[in-house]
């Protein structure tokens, strides 16, 4: 098999480098890729949609059935762990381990019934159990706020500056995903509940659809968001950036909440105990 | 485009994509790949693609390197190839 | 010959391209344990994403946000000449901020696999669960 990848890689290499000999070279203002569609992309988006970063308007309103089915491609993979990963409420173990956290004394409980579900004194664990650091503990929780506002900043700011949708959406996750390695696992399912970022992600994904949608209402062409000039009271082109604003909000929607449920479900392998 | 940088950046992505490949440790494989996003990172905004890089930075050398680590912490650690 | 060598030193850029593609290709392909062919089939993807996004370089020209001071308007914005010479390429970003965000979306999918198939046959080397299945 080695010999075969071997063979195969270089025969697959020298045809790429006999194409790449009619290429112009590199970073020449004149190549072909740079002539025909995207002068008008540059010199028309500030006209038409009065937004500055010209990727963002692209994205989101010239192209904007591609990030449609792509923000569903990222919501069918959420759905996909789940479903590979996630063990029934019913087939869980029904043993549980507590810790004492003064004096490092562990106990195991074996009925679930006789058990307030709120120690003070007694942590519950797991079998792969290992001490939390302080230092690392304390440092994530003051961070933590700091990241969510930061990944709030990104999605507002998109139309400025480079960010938008899909950076400030895996910022925010990324800051749920802190918490969980810091913490238990417990901790971030305890601040953000399965239920609710399995909520929040087709919630998402309806936002881009249902804006969408609402131009198709109104009469227009779907995701023409000059319809929504009616709706908000102002002039059509101020009113695409305001749609851009809109579907952005729905992207960072989705990504965030699947990056979260992909987390949760490879590092606890489905049992949402310990985690990392 | 400087392309002293250039050339010393690109040596260092393919450093690390074949070290990635070749480690013997899946940790290191995971550690070395978030090296050779973060090289990719950088590549990127010299050549202009800010938004591409601040995505990459941000999934390749973030979340990406986060999903391999948990995934090899649930498994196993050596190989054998 | 002195042809030969300057179109190496002018596309030296492509050929370091073509170099990652192919070791992420050899890496699926030669490779036995699941989590390098993983690696493998996202180093494939990047050298891929980096292929296209060189292509829409442009020699001094800045980066595809419209220059506009503090607080301007679109107004004093577009009675301003625009000229696409000086603003690089954005097509190929659009494609490629789709393409890594679909890439990660695959990796979260093929690490779960690998996690499933680990409870399974508690090994993750392709020849010794291909011998675990013809024992069955």
């Amino acid at each position: 098999m080695r010999i075969l990848g071997i063979i195969v890689v270089i025969l697959t290499g020298a045809l790429l480098i006999y194409a790449m000999g009619d290429f112009p070279s590199w970073a020449n203002p004149v190549s072909p890729a740079h002539n025909h569609v995207s002068p008008r992309y540059i010199e028309k988006s500030m006209e038409e949609t009065s937004v500055p970063n010209i990727v963002t308007a692209v994205l989101a309103d010239y192209r904007g059935y591609d990030t449609m089915f792509e923000t569903t491609v990222i919501f069918g993979a959420g759905v996909v762990c789940f479903f590979l990963l996630r063990i029934p409420r019913k087939d869980e173990p029904t043993v549980r381990r507590y810790r004492h956290t003064l004096t490092g004394m562990t106990i195991r409980v074996k009925e679930t019934r006789k058990i307030p579900p709120v120690l003070e004194e007694f942590e519950r664990i797991d079998t792969l159990w290992a001490p939390h650091d302080l230092i690392i503990k304390t440092a994530c929780r003051i961070l933590v706020p700091f990241l969510q506002l930061f990944g709030l900043y990104v999605i507002a700011h998109g139309h400025h500056s480079p960010g938008g949708g899909f950076q400030g959406g895996v910022i925010l996750g990324a800051s749920m995903i802190l918490l969980a390695i810091s913490h238990d696992l417990r901790t971030a399912i305890g601040r953000m509940s399965e239920r609710v970022h399995a909520i929040l992600c087709p919630v998402g994904v309806f936002i881009y659809a249902g804006t969408g949608a609402l131009c198709l209402l109104l009469g227009f062409n779907f995701l023409d968001y000059g319809a929504l000039a009616g709706i908000l009271h102002v002039d059509p082109v101020t009113a695409r950036s305001h749609g851009i604003l809109i579907v952005e909000i729905g992207v960072g929607l989705a990504v965030m909440a699947t990056m979260i449920w992909i987390y949760n479900n490879i590092s606890s392998k489905g049992r949402y105990d310990e985690g990392l | 485009m400087i392309w002293q940088l250039d050339i010393a950046i690109l040596t260092l992505v393919v450093v690390a994509a074949v070290g990635a490949i070749t480690i013997k440790d899946l940790l290191g494989s995971a550690i070395l790949f978030g090296a050779y996003s973060f090289m990719m990172c950088l590549l990127w905004s010299i050549m202009g693609a800010v938004d591409v890089a601040f995505t990459e930075a941000s999934v390749g050398a973030g979340v990406s390197t986060v999903f391999f680590v948990a995934a090899v912490f649930r498994t196993t650690r050596r190989t054998k190839d | 010959m002195s042809d030969l060598i300057s179109s190496i030193v002018d596309n030296y850029n492509y050929l370091i391209y073509v170099t990652l593609m192919m070791i992420g290709l050899y890496a699926m392909i030669a490779k036995k344990n699941l989590v390098k062919k993983i690696v493998g089939m996202n180093i494939f993807q990047t050298a891929i994403i980096l292929f296209y996004v060189s292509i829409g370089a442009k020699k001094d020209a800045t980066i595809p946000i419209i220059q506009h001071g503090h607080g301007q308007g679109a107004h004093e914005i577009t009675s301003s000449v625009i000229e696409a010479v000086e603003y690089i390429n954005p097509l190929p970003h659009v494609l490629m901020l789709t393409a890594i965000v679909v890439s990660v979306a695959t990796l979260g999918v093929a690490l779960a696999l690998a996690i499933k198939i680990y409870n399974q046959y508690e090994t993750l080397e392709e020849d010794e669960i291909l011998a675990q299945i013809r024992e069955k």
